[in-house]
This record gives C-alpha cells, structure tokens and sequence, in this order.
C-alpha cells in the first residue's frame, strides 16, 4: 500500500533561522509601536488605514513577495507569513493589507511574462499601487468555476461584462486581477482568463462596500464592469488558464490567511494571559484558578501548533512540495478554526470585559471569523485535502 | 572609505541564557550572543561616516565560535558590507592577550583607513583589546570618541575624547583605530532591506593556520591569565509592584525605603 502522504522534501524539524527571526522581530516592533495603537480605531471607522499602508510601504513590508529585480526583497513564503502573522498579532486589518498584496499579485507571478511583471511589479513593490484578486461572484463563490462574468475578445481588446462581489481591497485597489470567462462552452476548468485591469478604467465602478463584522478596516467590494475594455497585452497567460492560474494562486496565498490567523490567535492569547496575571477575584488572580490556567494552556498549545504547521507549510511550498494544495488549505484549516477558539476564548477568561471594546479580544473575535471563510471555506479546505489523500476527482 | 569594525558577539543579557563551563569559563558556543553594545555604537558611526562619503565600505571583523555568523548577521542587516570569521578550536579560551594578538593579525591581511571598536565588552569589560590592537599594529589610537571626523583628502581624523571634566580634541594620521562609547549616538534598527540584504553579504572565515598563528600560543594552552571561579549572581529577590494613585503610592515607596533605613 503506498504511503498515505507524498514524502516530504524540506528538511523536517526546522527552526526559523536568525535572519527570519530578526524579520520577524523588526516587524514585530513596528506593529507594537505603530500598529497596535491604531487598530481600535481603524476597527470602529471602518475605514481603509491609508496611515497604515504608507507604514508598511515605507518599512518595505510591502516589498516582500517581489523579486530584487523589480524594487521588491525577494521574500519567500516563510518571510511574508511572518510579517503578516505580526502585523495581525496587532490588527488584523493591517495584516491583510500586505496578504492582499500578495494574493493579488500571485497571478502576475505565476503566469505573467517578464514584461508584465516589470511593468506591474515596480509600484506593487513601493506600496504606490495596491492590487485585488478578483474571482468570486455572487453566484459563484466556493464554485469558483461557476463564474459569469465574460470576457469577449474585440480586435486588440477584451470587453468584459460581469460583476464581483467581495473582494479584498477591492475599491482602494491600482490594479484588479479579474477572472472572467472566455470560453463558455469549453469543459468547466478551461472556461476562464486572468486579466490586470488597471483603475480607474471606464466600465469599471465599484458598486458596493460591505458592512462586515470584521476586518472592518479592509474594505470588501463590489465590483461591476460594463462595456470594461483590457487589452490583451493585459491577460495574464494563455486563454483558457484562468481556473488553473488561480488554484495555483490559492496553494500559495493561503498560508498568508493562516498567519493573519495565527497572529489574531497570539493577540488574543497575549491580551487573556495579561488579564489572567492581573485580574483578581476571590483574592487571588485568576489565572491561578484552575478553569483559567487550563484555558490559557490549551490557547497557547493550540496556537503553537498552528503556528508550527503553517511554517512547515510555507516550507514546503517553497520547495515545490507536489502536494502544496493539501498544506496550503491544511495550515489554513487548522490555523483558522484556531483564532476562532483561542479569541473566542480569550473573550471567556476575560468575561464581562471581553465583550466591551475596552479590551480588544472582542475584535479579535470578530475579526478571527473571516479566516474561516476567505481564500475557501474551512469546508472546501477539507475538500482540498480529502482529494489529496483519495486521489484526484471531481 | 574603508572602515573595519571590530565585532565581538557576546552573551545576550535579556535572554538569561549564559552557560558557564564546568571549568567555570563562560560557555560561548552555547549562550545565546548578541554583537556587544559599544560595538553597535562604533558600526552605526562607521555607516553613517561612509554613507556621508557616499562611497566605501563598513567591514566587520570578529573571533568568536563557529557560530558566530549568527550574531554578526545582525551588524550586516544594520548595513555592514561584509563580514570577517577568525574562528579555529584552538582559540577557545584565550585571554586579552592571545585575542589582542590573533585580532591584530588578522587586521594586517585588511586594507582599511580607520578601525573601529567599541571601548570595552559588556562580558569581558577588560578594555585592553582595541588599545593592544593599536600598538600591535602600530596604529594611532584614539580612545572613547564623541565624535569621528575623518579628512580623507588631508588624510588624518579628527576626534573628540571624553574626558572626566570636558572633551580633549585630538588629530592622527589615517590609517588609525578608534575607540567609542554610546556617546556617538543611538545604532539604527535593521530596516527589512537590511535584513534581506543581509543573507547574501559574505561572512569569510579564516583560520589560526591563516594567519600563521601557532595554536600553542593561543586559547587557554597560551592564557596568561587563568580562571579561578566563577559563580551566576544571587537571583534578585521579588519585585513589589506599587500600583496605588500617586499620592499613596508615593507614601508607600517612601515608608518601604525608612524602613530599610534608606533614607
């Protein structure tokens, strides 16, 4: 019988290496200093933290995930991971911003030509320019296949006609990675094209802002396009590779949702531990009750052991692991659920002040939801991996 | 302008971790290391010197364990241009007057116009390395700077030197070594450009038989000096923690310190 699992290629047991470790500690310094006493406010305006993204752009955070080459610092996964688990460790908000960055610019990695890249690259890589990923519809959402908007070819251009609905960044964004159909009656996988839309185009408006329970900072759009004229110079690929262009985004870009959830988790854990020291009840602190110490345990054990399997994930991914789709949606399907019990938890040791925004664990809660159900549901994650052990199917 | 900086790595005093020898020698190769404050000072002095030259290099020179790298990647990703590794197991347990001597000659395979070191470290805080370095060499020395201006077109350097009572300015040919404080100002933090950067600058490693160095008269078969004991401090008793509002606070501080006859 063969083995369960593909073997691993990157060394096992690892420790993340000194330079890791000094990014990881300059990030976590600027987040505790600059980060941290904004996210409060960013969470109750609801409104994009400009402050925060000139921050990361002018610390070269946004930099990381490009190369050298374009202005960027050639940052591998492990490295973007740990700038976005700190930045969230403080705001989840703020985290997401260089996640996006990423996210949205994957596809430009993946299947853009050199040209494109140095044409893309340079601003994404100053922070001038932010980028979206746009591929769920309102009727096609973990059926990303399912998608409408079409893409007609018209001599030098494409005419796209569609609409998509939550995306990340989507109304601050320079540059949207849109997917849209151009092959309608080809076999589902074959269906879609990537396209760069630069903004602002004509056709293109963005038709909605969500209220949303979390991440309230990051706005979440809906984008319309009509008549929206790309040019061809602007797909990304052959026609037809849309569906495989962003699958292979997904393996890459959601380790980066699972640091944002590891980093909300060790807030929370942070802010509950503190408490614990602190908060005095029947004369002792209550942390030395039992209940609590118990609680405090299983967050930090639980959060460790997302933390350790989204670095092992960044780790194999890297290495071109040929199962990169079942870490990718492993790390964010245990680093997911996670955030959601260890803030959820949080809120518990801290009772009645958990749930007022005295404290920021309630936040945190509500922020936590989101990496249950971004970059794939925790549902689809589990589909992803259940077809990796079967065997491909459907 | 080329400036080589003397970088000692030396144990971390936030981690708590310093391992003593059973021959009660500080366990290098197994305390977590940080590069010693002063030397910090002296680099940031070092880049700021060449970024205002607008062309030149900040080398670093270290004799430490095999990994020492570690460490010296910190001073890299400040901005350091490259590193020197003078490492070899028969270095372990050398005195000041085997480390003056391996670090002197490892200066003369350099070509530079200033050396800098930090006046002392913060685990050994004899003070007697750069000095003997100087003399080894035959470099003027120019001890706890204030501040380091170098001319490179009159080829001399210029420095103020903290004195008990004031400051004496004093001028030396270049090439010359100079010593410094935190007086010369706070080391910047590693900006992510640095640290990314810093995991390609080259660190060379080099070896006693390099530098034509007898192992014999080295390490602790050469030490001079010898330890006798040693002993990890007393742990502190518990902190107490004042938390009350000012004014009772201040009433509470001032009887705990009548009561310890303090004041």
């Amino acid at each position: 019988m063969p083995p369960v699992t593909t073997a691993s290629r990157a060394p096992g047991p690892f420790r993340l290496t000194d330079e890791h470790e000094m990014l990881r500690d300059a990030v976590r310094v600027l987040a505790d200093e600059r980060v941290a006493p904004r996210a409060a406010e960013i969470d109750k305006t609801g409104e994009f933290p400009e402050d925060m993204r000139r921050l990361l752009a002018d610390h070269d955070i946004l930099a990381l995930p490009f190369p050298t080459e374009h202005g960027g610092l050639g940052g591998e996964l492990l490295s973007i991971c740990l700038a976005v688990e700190q930045l969230s460790r403080a705001c989840a908000t703020t985290g997401l911003i260089l996640a996006v960055q990423e996210l949205g610019s994957l596809p430009i990695t993946i299947a853009g030509t050199a040209e494109q890249q140095a044409r893309w690259f340079p601003k994404l890589a100053s922070g001038e320019h932010l980028i979206a990923f746009a591929l769920t519809e309102a009727e096609a959402g973990s059926d990303a296949a399912a998608a409408r908007t079409t893409a007609r070819r018209d001599g030098d251009d494409y005419v796209i006609d569609g609409s998509k609905r939550f995306i990340s960044q989507g109304s601050v964004a320079d540059l949207v990675v849109a997917f849209a159909v151009t092959k309608p009656e080809a076999p589902r996988h074959e269906r879609l094209s990537a396209f760069v839309v630069e903004v602002p185009t004509d056709g293109f408006a963005v038709s909605r802002v969500e209220h949303k329970m979390g991440i309230r900072g990051s706005p979440t759009a809906e984008l319309a396009f009509t008549n929206m004229r790309v040019s061809t110079a602007n797909r990304l690929g052959e026609e037809g590779s849309g569906w495989d262009i962003a699958m292979r985004t997904l393996d890459r870009s959601r380790p980066g949702i699972a640091a944002q959830a590891v980093g909300l988790a060790q807030g929370a854990l942070e802010v509950a531990t503190a408490y614990a020291r602190e908060r005095k009840q029947f004369g002792q602190r209550i942390g030395d009750f039992q209940q609590i110490g118990a609680m405090l345990a299983d967050m930090d054990a639980q959060t460790e052991a997302a933390r350790q399997l989204l670095y092992k994930a960044c780790v194999e991914i890297d290495a071109g692991a040929p199962d990169a789709s079942r870490w990718s949606a492993m790390c964010k399907l245990v680093a997911g659920d996670t955030a959601m019990r260890v803030t959820t938890d949080a809120v518990q040791v801290l009772g009645g002040y958990g749930y007022i925004d005295e404290f920021p664990v309630e936040r945190m809660m509500r922020d936590a939801k989101i990496t249950q159900l971004y970059e794939g549901t925790q549902q689809i994650q589990r589909l992803v991996i259940a077809r990796s052990l079967l065997g491909k199917g459907g | 302008m080329r400036i080589v900086v003397l970088t000692k790595p030396v144990p971390d005093p936030a981690s708590g971790g310093e391992r003593l020898g059973p021959d009660g020698r500080l366990d290098r190769a197994n305390s977590p290391a940080v590069v010693n404050g002063n030397d910090e000072y002296v680099l940031e002095k070092a880049l700021k010197l060449v970024e205002a030259a607008g062309e030149g290099e900040v080398v670093l020179l270290t004799m430490a364990p095999a990994n020492a790298p570690e460490t010296m990647r910190k001073a890299l990703a400040m901005g350091a241009t490259s590193g020197v590794l003078v490492t070899d197991p028969a270095i372990e347990g050398s005195d000041t007057v085997a480390t003056t001597r391996i670090l002197a000659a490892a200066l003369k395979t350099l070509e530079f116009d200033l050396v800098f070191a930090g006046v002392d470290t913060s685990d050994g805080t004899s003070g007697l390395v750069a000095p003997g370095v100087a003399v080894l060499t035959g470099l003027p020395y120019l001890s706890y700077a204030a501040t380091i201006e170098p001319d490179t077109n009159a080829r001399t350097v210029r420095v103020r030197r903290i004195t008990a009572d004031g400051y004496d300015v004093l001028e030396a040919p270049l090439p010359a070594l100079i010593s410094g404080t935190q007086a010369l100002g706070e080391p910047r933090y590693p900006s992510l450009k640095g640290i990314m950067a810093a995991r390609s600058k080259e660190i060379t490693t080099i070896g006693l038989s390099d530098l034509g160095i007898d192992p014999a008269t080295v390490g602790l078969a050469g030490a001079t000096t010898k330890v006798v004991g040693s002993q990890p401090p007393e742990p502190r008793a518990a902190t107490r923690v004042v938390r009350e509002a000012p004014d009772e606070a201040a009433r509470q501080v001032v009887a705990l310190l009548a009561e310890r006859r303090i004041i």
